[in-house]
């Protein structure tokens, strides 16, 4: 009985055995398309890389490249610095806008399918070489500004002017780094819209999986809508935030239309300098991962959870 | 009695005197939520305007005569018609070839990425093995990584490609290349490491982790293997989240101008075909009316908003087909677990 044992593995091993198996794939691809590259591409920072027809050099420079990165070229730094100020005030509007969104479109109203269509547009027509194409187009950025114009000096601006938003808020005396900030928002919201789409989802999903007898039981107690939203639906939704500010920082990272991004790429195979450029991509990811860092410790802690 | 009576009503919280106050004025209720429901519908047919404008304008830029774009009272609805400018992006994208190479390409790797990341999922969710944290840890550093700091070196693995010197031993030279076809693709899907895979891992594992786990132990009792059960049992229910997840990678495939720049330079795709279109189209103007024609940027930005138009409508068509799955399985699917 005993020797059978030995030679029959048991359930938990059997088991084991199959995750990995299924998991293979995986773990072939993390390590030939994704850890070795990466190795590689710290080497690389360090050498200069000269390519020929039967295969490629490495010349040792040290840390040239990092030095050349940081105090010889012109604007690494100030694209740098650009990309993170602007990345750090577009993320708490995308979340905001998203979870308001997400709440706008999880009541009941007619024509709300049509409505989730339209929203997640974004997700699927504003990706890749479209935004790339939009954001240096001629014909959009003129129609967009004369929108604009119009809005502004037409016959309904003329009414509308005495209640712009801005001067109307600079009377209140509030902060007027705040009000350019709102204001800013405003005047950037197709960015922001666009930039949302998969969050609304996200924060969609949160919102249906609130169980209903959570409110059934606070409406009883004679909650109103008000406080049903801070009590419930927020800590309810709270991990999510986490979720989708993760998410923000990433994609607007590593957007196409990204400059740095942009950068390292022309740095590459426009001027063929490959360990300059693998130098940029890693000091620009280990920003990144100091950046996540610090966000998901500081949400971390407010976040509540359920079970 | 009656003291009690009055101080339960003197005790009466803030909100219970909010809900007495909107019982007594239903009519008042009634009206502020009508109200509320104008304030909605503008705001979601504002953010919806938001949304659709580049497209209109990008459409009815795209059926204009080049004389409406200099004349100011024309703006959104053309004086004078016409598909020209469709014809001539036709010609000068090779439209039907890198239509046909960009649905190729995008059908094998969606394919392959939601066969991969389905099994990787599953295997992730519904099994424990040493490591199995640290591993799916290195899941979410793959999305976190910025795939221009891999790019290089893909760049020479797949230019010089070999597995464990196997190829340099049989040919004598130094790997092959495997640039200009669809086998980094392939690959890279077939390892769920294409592009954004880690997203759809989590998605699915999320998926059969909120799977209950009845289903399948009641089919291992009945003597079903494993693989068998993940085929029969796990499959049927998990179609809706992989329509979505196919939706995802086809269209991400689609639009994509990284990989498919870094990896294809003489296959034709149509992201590679758009952004070159009005480069090609210059020049065809350069060989055949000499050196002094140059393309008017507003002529430019034309021929890009058409071909643009020509990007998305495959696109917008798969859309409004699966649109139904794609919002009702992140509904249900539990991304959030």
């Amino acid at each position: 009985m005993k020797t059978r044992k030995k030679r029959r593995l048991s359930l938990t091993s059997k088991k084991a055995i199959a995750g990995y198996c299924f998991i293979t794939p995986f773990l072939l691809g993390l390590l030939f398309f994704f850890l070795y590259p990466l190795m590689q591409s710290i080497v690389f920072s360090f050498n200069r890389l000269e390519v020929s027809s039967d295969g490629y050099q490495l010349i040792q420079v040290g840390l040239e490249n990092y030095h050349r990165a940081f105090f010889v070229h012109p604007n690494f730094r100030r694209i740098l610095v650009e990309s993170i100020t602007q990345m750090l005030t577009d993320v708490p509007l995308i979340i905001i806008f998203s979870f308001f969104a997400a709440n706008l479109l999880n009541q009941k109203f007619r024509g709300r399918a049509l409505a989730r269509g339209i929203f997640f547009l974004p997700v699927i027509l504003t990706s890749g070489i479209i935004i790339a194409m939009e954001n240096s187009d001629l014909m959009i950025n003129m129609m967009r500004s004369s929108f604009q114009q119009e809005a502004q000096s037409g016959t309904a601006g003329e009414m509308l002017r005495s209640l712009e938003l801005r001067n109307l808020l600079y009377q209140t005396r509030i902060d007027p780094r705040f009000i350019n900030y709102i204001t800013g928002a405003i005047d950037r919201i197709y960015q922001i819209v666009i930039a949302s789409g998969v969050q609304i989802l996200i924060f969609l999903a949160g919102l249906q999986s609130i169980p209903p007898s959570l409110f059934e039981a606070s409406n009883i107690e004679g909650a109103t809508g008000w406080e049903n939203f801070w009590k419930i639906t927020f800590p309810m939704v709270s991990p999510l935030i986490l979720v989708c500010t993760v998410y923000t920082i990433i994609d607007s990272f590593t957007k196409p239309t990204n400059r740095v991004m942009t950068m390292i790429r022309d740095v590459a195979f426009q001027q063929t300098n490959y360990g300059f450029s693998a130098a940029l991509a890693w000091i620009y990811f280990v920003l990144i991962l100091v950046i996540l860092g610090i966000v998901i410790g500081i949400i971390s802690k407010r976040v509540f959870y359920h079970e | 009695m009656k003291t009690l009576i009055s101080n339960v009503h003197y005790k009466l919280f803030k909100s219970d005197k909010m809900r007495l106050f909107w019982h007594k004025n239903f009519i008042l209720a009634k009206w502020s939520a009508r109200g509320w429901a104008l304030v909605r519908a503008v705001l979601v047919i504002g953010i919806s305007f938001i949304i659709l404008y580049p497209l209109i304008v990008k459409f009815s830029v795209s059926i204009m005569d080049e004389r409406d774009l200099y004349d100011i009272t024309v703006k959104y609805i053309p004086k004078h018609f016409t598909i020209e400018n469709y014809k001539t992006a036709w010609q000068f994208m090779n439209y039907p070839k890198a239509f046909w190479n960009s649905f190729s390409l995008s059908m094998l790797a969606s394919v392959m990425q939601l066969i991969s990341c389905t099994l990787i999922a599953y295997g992730f969710a519904r099994f424990n093995f040493p490591l199995k944290n640290l591993i799916f840890g290195l899941v979410i550093v793959t999305l976190v990584v910025p795939p221009q700091t891999i790019m290089i070196p893909l760049f020479l693995h797949f230019r010089f490609f070999d597995v464990f010197g196997i190829i340099k031993a049989i040919t004598g030279q130094k790997g092959i290349n495997l640039l200009d076809s669809y086998w980094p693709f392939v690959l890279m899907s077939l390892t769920g490491s294409g592009m954004k895979n880690g997203l759809y891992i989590y998605i699915l594992r999320q998926f059969f982790r909120g799977m209950p786990r009845e289903l399948e132990e009641a089919a291992y009792v009945d003597g079903s293997s494993t693989l068998r059960t993940f085929a029969t049992i796990m499959l049927p229910s998990a179609v809706p989240m992989m329509v979505t997840v196919f939706l995802f990678s086809f269209v991400w495939q689609w639009n994509d101008s990284f990989y498919s720049s870094l990896f294809l330079q003489k296959l034709l795709v149509l992201p590679m075909a758009l952004s070159a279109l009005a480069q090609n189209i210059n020049q065809y103007y350069y060989w055949e009316y000499g050196q002094m024609t140059n393309m008017s940027p507003a002529y430019a930005s034309m021929m890009n908003n058409t071909g643009s138009i020509m990007l998305v409508v495959p696109l917008f068509l798969i859309y409004l087909f699966a649109q139904r799955y794609f919002v009702e399985s992140i509904e249900r699917s539990g991304i959030v677990g």
